[in-house]
């Protein structure tokens, strides 16, 4: 099993490295989102309500990784759903595999692309200024959130590309994560959205998970915001995996 | 025991459509069963059926001893699968997706390698084992695919119309492999619309229409069914047609003859009728312009059985040696 989900793994990395048109939104977008919020927004940070930073690129980063790893998601479910409508999917569902190592070879895949994805943000972040005030075991700790956050987002990705079986209807929904991330506190405290807004990000799961991939950039680690993180990331991981795997048990079903 | 063993096999879709009715057919160990129809006759309905892929909606079917429905893990560790439209990613290698197959099927790490380059020779595209399989043409990926359906030796390989859109060369290549294999002793059921494939290849052949077999034996049997082959005759010029007629039925029933010829009649005795004949019409005055031995197709068969013909049968498909 575990030979297989590697074997899978190493595809879905070479297939991700091998379409930069899939590598590019995942970059391009988040800095383009940085660039305009930090060029044009700065002067928030003196508003009350707004917390202690140094800077409005270190409150950014958080956001700005947040997006990346929406967006990874969103192509991780289009790899998925061209596999499907490729006919690649059948070969491996002929192939004398457990079942799941076909979910999870995706999943350790952008899990590990979202580890990539961390790192790359934060080294722009102290590239141009930032500073990650929990130093190492702060960045350790960005990095486990990210990379949870990244398996749950794949694998929401996954299971709409198992549902709907093409890779436009996957597309269909990068809108939507949009409007979820922007009801959420990835681009700017909680205290100062306006209602309804405020309401919505109180509630909306990315809000807890940007604050925890924030705290260990903007402060030394706190334990409060840190655990809402994980368990944020966590929660999102283990509902999308165990949405995927029921999408897959689906699709294999009405075969 | 069959390798292949199918019962009342029936597939019903959600819309109602029954692409599957009901068929029965046994393969035997190491024969190679061309499985023939048009498209939409529900070859591939019931290929996806036999590796697992589609569950069936009624019958049952058994795969190397194991029922495709109750112990499909078992079937698939058996079978090697090349469906239509061969299913590669384009963003890998040859070798790499070789060495992944390899991987799937549990072969060992140190093997893996080994048994990749031997396929990938076998198919002659060592050369392009290391370019992306995007930039191989149709008959390369087909090649890579029937490979890659190789990997792990399987007992029953199935081909879904392996070689449909090819060009004649990569059709040969693939026509060798097929024969290898049955020589080897690999039991293969293969899916075409080709007459000349299931002719050349086919150790049986079931043929299907409307989700229903209609006719199944060896294609000499099938053939011989349907009658006498029949001679086609085209004169120069040709005064008297009746007489010409007159003379040509001593030999056999006159047939309705197809466009451009003008008698043909059936003869039993095949290719020996050929000299007597010419030879009757050449004391008679007349010029014979063109003269040729039609034997009975698998074309005739199916028409034979279901009132219509196949697609494409008509169409001169290449025939590589």
């Amino acid at each position: 099993m575990t030979r297989v989900v590697l074997a899978l793994t190493r595809r879905s990395l070479r297939g991700s490295l091998r379409r930069p048109q899939f590598l590019a939104p995942l970059v391009i977008f988040p800095m383009l989102f940085l660039a305009v919020n930090v060029g044009g927004l700065t002067e928030t940070t003196s508003l009350e309500g707004f917390p202690a930073v140094r800077g409005f690129l270190d409150f950014q980063l958080a956001g700005a990784l947040t997006q990346s790893l929406l967006i990874s998601g969103v192509t991780t479910g289009i790899a998925s759903a061209l596999e499907i409508e490729g006919g690649f999917f059948d070969r491996l569902v002929a192939s004398p595999i457990p079942r799941v190592a076909i979910v999870l070879g995706r999943l350790v895949a952008t899990g590990l692309l979202a580890g990539v994805q961390v790192l790359f943000f934060l080294g722009l972040g102290l590239l141009f200024g930032a500073e990650i005030v929990g130093g190492v075991p702060g960045v350790l700790v960005v990095l486990a959130i990210g990379v949870l956050a990244g398996i749950g987002f794949g694998a929401i990705g996954q299971a709409i590309a198992l549902r709907a079986r093409n890779a436009s209807t996957v597309q269909g929904i990068f809108p939507l994560v949009l409007v979820v991330l922007f009801v959420s506190s990835a681009f700017f405290p909680r205290a100062l959205l306006s209602a309804p807004a405020d309401s919505i990000a109180r509630f909306n799961p990315l809000s807890y998970l940007a604050d925890g991939l924030r705290d260990p950039i903007i402060s030394t680690v706190s334990l409060a915001p840190v655990l809402e993180g994980f368990a944020a990331a966590a929660g999102i991981a283990a509902v999308a995996m165990a949405l995927s795997v029921l999408a897959l048990r689906g699709r294999l079903r009405e075969a | 025991m069959a390798t292949i063993d199918v019962r009342g096999l029936e597939r019903e879709y959600k819309s109602g459509l029954k692409a599957v009715r009901g068929i029965d057919l046994a393969v035997a160990p190491g024969e190679v069963y061309g499985f023939l129809g048009p498209n939409g006759a529900g070859k591939t309905t019931t290929v996806r059926m036999l590796v697992t892929l589609l569950r069936p909606t009624g019958g049952s079917a058994t795969v190397a001893g194991f029922d495709v429905s109750t112990e499909p893990a078992q079937v698939r560790k058996r079978i090697g699968v090349a469906l239509q439209e061969a299913a590669l990613d384009l963003l890998m290698t040859g070798r790499e997706l070789m060495e992944l197959q390899a991987t799937l099927h549990g072969l060992a790490a140190r093997s893996v390698r080994g048994r990749a380059d031997d396929l990938i020779g076998r198919v002659g595209l060592s050369q392009a084992a290391d370019r992306r399989v995007a930039t191989y043409s149709g008959g390369m990926r087909r090649r890579l695919d029937l490979a890659m359906a190789l990997v792990h030796e399987p007992e029953v390989l199935f081909l879904d119309e392996p070689t449909t859109g090819l060009d004649p060369t990569s059709r040969a290549t693939l026509w060798d492999e097929v024969r290898r294999l049955r020589a080897d002793g690999t039991t293969v059921f293969l899916t075409t619309q080709y007459l000349e494939e299931a002719d050349q290849l086919a150790d049986r052949v079931g043929i299907i229409a409307d989700g229903l077999i209609v006719a199944e034996g060896t294609p000499a049997a099938l053939k011989a069914e349907i009658g006498l082959p029949h001679l086609d005759v085209t004169f120069m010029e040709c005064p008297d047609l009746g007489h010409a007629r007159d003379l040509l039925l001593a030999f056999g029933k006159l047939r309705p003859a197809p466009d451009g010829v003008d008698v043909s009649v059936a003869v039993a005795a095949g290719a020996a009728e050929i000299a007597p004949v010419v030879r009757v019409l050449d004391e008679a005055g007349f010029t014979v312009a063109a003269l040729e031995l039609v034997e009975p197709s698998l074309d005739d068969v199916f028409a034979e059985k279901t009132g219509r013909h196949l697609e494409g049968a008509a169409q001169p498909a290449a025939t590589p040696a």
